[in-house]
């Protein structure tokens, strides 16, 4: 075997294993968090959406299928099922602070959650989209399976606005820091609860890894205007007959 | 710790099963969330010893999983990428209306929050 012949048959041997797969996805999440803070927090080099970049741009230039990336990258996804349930942990510890906040995290997840909606409907409408695109874009702000799960309902495309729900999260996450401190917003429960509402878990992954506070106000806005939205999405459609 | 992993994992668990027995369309593991949140603050009326480790446990590793949470976004996120031509021609005015709206969203609920926070601080 000659040393070419050698290396291509590592190479066979790696892309089949989820080692390779592992070790290339928390990588490239280190690249980006490592750029993130040497720029000083700037939003464009947020550590998920530069870690997807090099993550696909490996697979794009050796020709790599999505599918067999997953295969050992589906270790990492599984956690994101026990990491959402331990969300509980932080919110119970900030309890009484959510308790204290209760009208206005009440009031804000309706106010917000009813803009997110019209605002999207707005936007689709001024850029004239297909009714179908439309429709799979209004539910956007919530966490994927729920987003999906009125997509459906509703006549839009699920997978569409999975898509969708996952490019909201990483916009939210790299600039919603950005515009907040642009609009001037110190308050923590605030600023977390804003994200958490506008793009649900990647926001809230985002707010959680920079304050406890924010992390457990995205959280809880995360939850509810899941729940708001879903009542919300078909009653609108209903009332403007879309 | 292994404790703590155990009972994260239980909760998900009967959440998935609560949400595939109903056929919700919230997911298992805010059900579980839920759930465990629940748990906790029944429990949290009074402090036994075992309650005081358990919680000394959780608040560990959730910690530590929540502080490599956008990580878990990336397999994903890379699913986004390789997929994005089902857009086709429409591509770039859905990524601006999802711009526009997010940003918009993001400043317009911290408004509305400091706002009510502030009105609801003043009435007190």
């Amino acid at each position: 075997m000659t040393e070419e012949q050698r290396l291509y048959s590592i190479w066979v041997y790696l892309q089949a294993e989820p080692l390779f797969w592992l070790t290339l996805t928390i990588g490239a999440y280190l690249v980006g968090d490592y750029c993130y803070r040497r720029t000083n927090l700037f939003p464009l080099f947020n550590p998920v959406a530069l870690g997807i970049i090099i993550v696909s741009a490996v697979l794009l230039t050796f020709n790599v299928q999505y599918e067999r990336y997953f295969e050992g990258a589906k270790f990492i996804h599984f956690l994101l099922g026990p990491a959402t349930v331990s969300l509980a942990i932080p919110i119970y510890r900030k309890w009484d602070l959510i308790t204290a906040n209760a009208i206005s995290i009440l009031s804000t997840v309706l106010l917000g959650s009813l803009f997110a909606i019209i605002i999207t409907y707005m936007l689709a409408q001024f850029f004239m989209l297909d009714r179908e695109i439309l429709l799979s874009l209004l539910p956007r702000s919530v966490t994927a399976p729920i987003a999906m799960g009125i997509s459906e309902l509703i006549g839009g495309i699920p997978s569409l606005t999975a898509i969708i729900t996952i490019i909201t999260g990483i916009i939210g996450a790299a600039f919603g820091t950005f515009t907040l401190d642009l609009l001037r917003v110190k308050k923590m429960s605030a600023r977390g609860f804003a994200i958490g509402l506008a793009s649900h878990g990647i926001g809230t992954a985002r707010a959680m890894s920079r304050d406890e506070t924010a992390g457990v106000f995205a959280a809880v806005a995360m939850g509810l205007s899941g729940i708001v939205t879903a009542l919300i999405v078909p009653l609108f459609i209903y009332l403007l007959k879309i | 710790m292994l404790e703590s992993i155990f009972y994260i994992f239980l909760f998900q668990l009967v959440g998935e099963m609560v949400q595939k027995y109903f056929t919700l369309t919230i997911p298992g593991p805010v059900i579980g969330l839920v759930l465990l949140l629940t748990t906790l603050l029944i429990l949290g009326r009074n402090k036994t010893a075992f309650k005081l480790k358990l919680e000394k446990g959780l608040t560990t590793t959730s910690e530590y999983l929540l502080s490599h949470l956008p990580l878990l976004f990336v397999p994903i996120g890379v699913g986004v990428v390789m997929h994005v031509s089902f857009l086709e021609g429409q591509l770039l005015s859905v990524l601006l209306v999802i711009f526009v709206g997010t940003v918009l969203t993001v400043g317009f609920t911290a408004f509305v929050m400091e706002k009510i926070q502030n009105l609801v601080s003043r009435s007190d």
